[in-house]
């Protein structure tokens, strides 16, 4: 579902040329357990942006459920990453003006989900994640690891194709990662293809597969 | 579109501090326009008014050279009979003493005949007017108004009551309503008055003479032909020098008037709309330090899906309903202030109530602001790269 060929990206520092991604090529199939390794400076966060739609290769081509991403427009972007991809960022992310719920629903409303369907569907994934009694509270009245559970259950609400964690756990203490580990391996478990970027290499071995970057390149490391 | 003005209206509540400095020019701005044109029509609402009440359907004609060949009541009486032109009526005024018992006081006194009170709309309370037969006799008969009433004889009811004008006795046959909307009322000139028979005052006064220079004409049927028959006479008699005479109608002072106004209105609006222009500027500059402050809030909804549009369309409608509601708060306020002057100004018969056109242009005004203004920002926050936006600020 995932297909990487030849990508890179470059940033341009001054005048000389910085490889972020060099010729990279990943390939995942649908309902892996991915994890994607690497020190920090090695081009993890733009791999992740390139496979999460938030930005786009300079050359080479990905291709997500078969279809080339590269000729899309921003608005196309912004739908794909709305019906096709669940971000789960190491800050969280939430807004904070709106509730645990608003925030789940959100990608709801822009799908221009009815509004009954949405209470539902906001209901179940607040569910999933064990967070019901707290879904009338804001971002600021949450510990770190519900907040996080949160934006799980605003990442899987839309059933998304891919669920994808950059440093999921990063803000988290030990006991917390579990808990939020426990909750990707159970929505593993229930056929959702999950890619996780992190320098964590305890976090990194509970995956099925674990992916090497360094200096933009990857590198497979068998199972 | 419901869950976006749900979410603008949050984010103003917010912070509603700043919200309602922002909105402080905006409210400033509809006060200005919304009271200003108010004032100004209510006031020149009320001086039309009585302007319209002194009769549209009369002209006024005075004589400034009678070249040997002056008016008399006689020619007065020929010309009621020719076409167009409907009752006649001379004016002669002067100040007289009057004097009823122990009081005096200074009184207006106008000299005319039977068709005066017709033309000029008089409205009798008790009593007649004055009559033909009055003015062929010379009799002494007066009818005050009113304010001569009260002030000279201390009662209304005083019709056969004896008055001296200028040591000449007087007696009153007919009282007449204050015309509380004249123009002489309006301007404050001296409202109470006697009116006598023309030929009466000729005897009172030195300054009268059988010799015509102003009187007032009602059309047969409507002005324009009047005003031609009357010309056309007045060049006939006085040699076709059209500087002799003036013949003028109200119509003419309304129009002036109305331009003044429009003038005035046009003018103040102005002003008061350059002083929305500049909230709405205070509103662009609060929306693009909000654009900033939320950068990372638009990277979010941005990541999880929101296109272009539905950002443009959040930050537009913020600021839409940012100058909306402010402009509600000045349309609310204007109505007190107007209500509060109204109360202090209500002596002087004139009335001040919220133009619902200039509300309504308000409105438009301030929406039309909201999206102008709200543009830049909105397009700027629509506009931001996700990824650059997901990572600002940490």
């Amino acid at each position: 579902m995932i297909d990487l060929k030849n990508v890179s990206r470059i940033y341009r520092i001054g005048s000389t040329k910085v490889y972020a991604l060099n010729k990279a090529n990943l390939h995942i199939d649908e309902g892996e357990f991915v994890s994607i390794i690497g020190p920090s400076g090695s081009g993890k966060s733009t791999l992740m942006n390139i496979v999460g739609c938030l930005d786009t290769a300079d050359s080479g081509e990905y291709l997500l459920d078969d279809v080339p991403i590269e000729d899309y427009t921003e608005n196309e972007l912004a739908r794909i990453r709305n019906q096709k991809i669940g971000f789960v960022f190491q800050s969280f992310n939430l807004i904070n003006k709106l509730t645990a719920e608003e925030n789940v629903e959100l990608p709801l409303i822009y799908q221009r989900v009815g509004k009954a369907e949405r209470k539902a569907r906001v209901a179940e994934a607040l569910e999933r994640v064990d967070l019901s009694k707290r879904a009338r509270h804001l971002p600021s009245e949450l510990s770190g690891g519900q907040q996080q559970r949160v934006a799980i259950a605003r990442a899987i609400v839309t059933r998304p194709s891919l669920i994808l964690g950059d440093e999921p756990t990063g803000n988290l203490d030990s006991r917390t990662t579990e808990e939020i580990m426990g909750i990707f391996h159970d929505l593993h478990r229930q056929g959702n293809t999950i890619v996780l970027i992190t320098h964590d290499q305890e976090v990194a071995a509970q995956a099925s597969r674990i992916v090497h970057i360094r200096d933009g390149k990857l590198s497979e490391v068998g199972v | 579109m419901i869950q976006s003005f749900k979410m603008a209206v949050k984010s103003i509540a917010g912070n509603k501090f700043r919200a309602f400095l922002t909105m402080l020019g905006i409210i400033i701005g509809v006060m200005a326009l919304v009271i200003l044109v108010s004032l100004v029509s209510g006031a020149t609402g009320s001086v039309t008014d009585s302007i319209s009440s002194l009769g549209s359907d009369m002209l006024t004609v005075s004589i400034s050279d009678d070249k040997g060949n002056p008016i008399t009541l006689q020619t007065l009486e020929e010309w009621m009979d020719e076409a167009g032109i409907g009752l006649i009526a001379p004016s002669a005024e002067t100040s007289a003493t009057a004097r009823y018992e122990g009081t005096s006081g200074s009184v207006t006194v106008y000299g005319t005949t039977p068709a005066y009170e017709s033309v000029n709309g008089l409205s009798l309370l008790l009593g007649r007017f004055l009559k033909f037969a009055d003015v062929d006799n010379h009799t002494n008969v007066a009818v005050i108004n009113e304010t001569a009433a009260t002030e000279l004889i201390g009662y209304t009811d005083c019709i056969g009551e004896e008055i001296s004008l200028n040591g000449v006795k007087f007696t009153v046959v007919g009282l007449l309503e204050d015309d509380e909307e004249s123009l002489t009322a309006v301007f404050g000139r001296g409202s109470v008055v006697a009116y006598i028979p023309y030929t009466s005052l000729m005897r009172l006064s030195s300054n009268v003479s059988s010799q015509i220079t102003s009187f007032y004409v009602s059309a047969e049927t409507d002005m324009d032909t009047a005003k031609n028959a009357v010309t056309e006479l007045l060049m006939e008699r006085f040699d076709q020098d059209d500087d002799a005479f003036s013949v003028s109608s109200q119509d003419a002072l309304e129009d002036a008037m109305g331009s003044v106004t429009s003038v005035l209105t046009i003018l103040l609006g102005g002003i008061a709309g350059i002083s929305l222009i500049v909230g709405g500027i205070g509103i662009m500059n609060i929306m693009l330090v909000t654009v900033t402050e939320r950068t990372r809030e638009i990277g979010i909804r941005k990541a999880i899906g929101a296109g272009r549009g539905v950002i443009l369309q959040q930050f537009l409608l913020e600021s839409v309903v940012l100058c909306m509601f402010g402009c509600m708060i000045g349309v609310f306020l204007s109505w007190v202030v107007l209500r509060v002057v109204s109360v202090v100004v209500s002596s002087l018969s004139m009335s001040f109530s919220l133009e619902w056109n200039v509300v309504l242009i308000a409105v438009g005004f301030c929406f039309l602001i909201g999206i102008v203004f709200g543009l830049y920002p909105a397009n700027k926050a629509a506009k931001m790269a996700p990824i650059d936006a997901l990572h600002y600020g940490g």
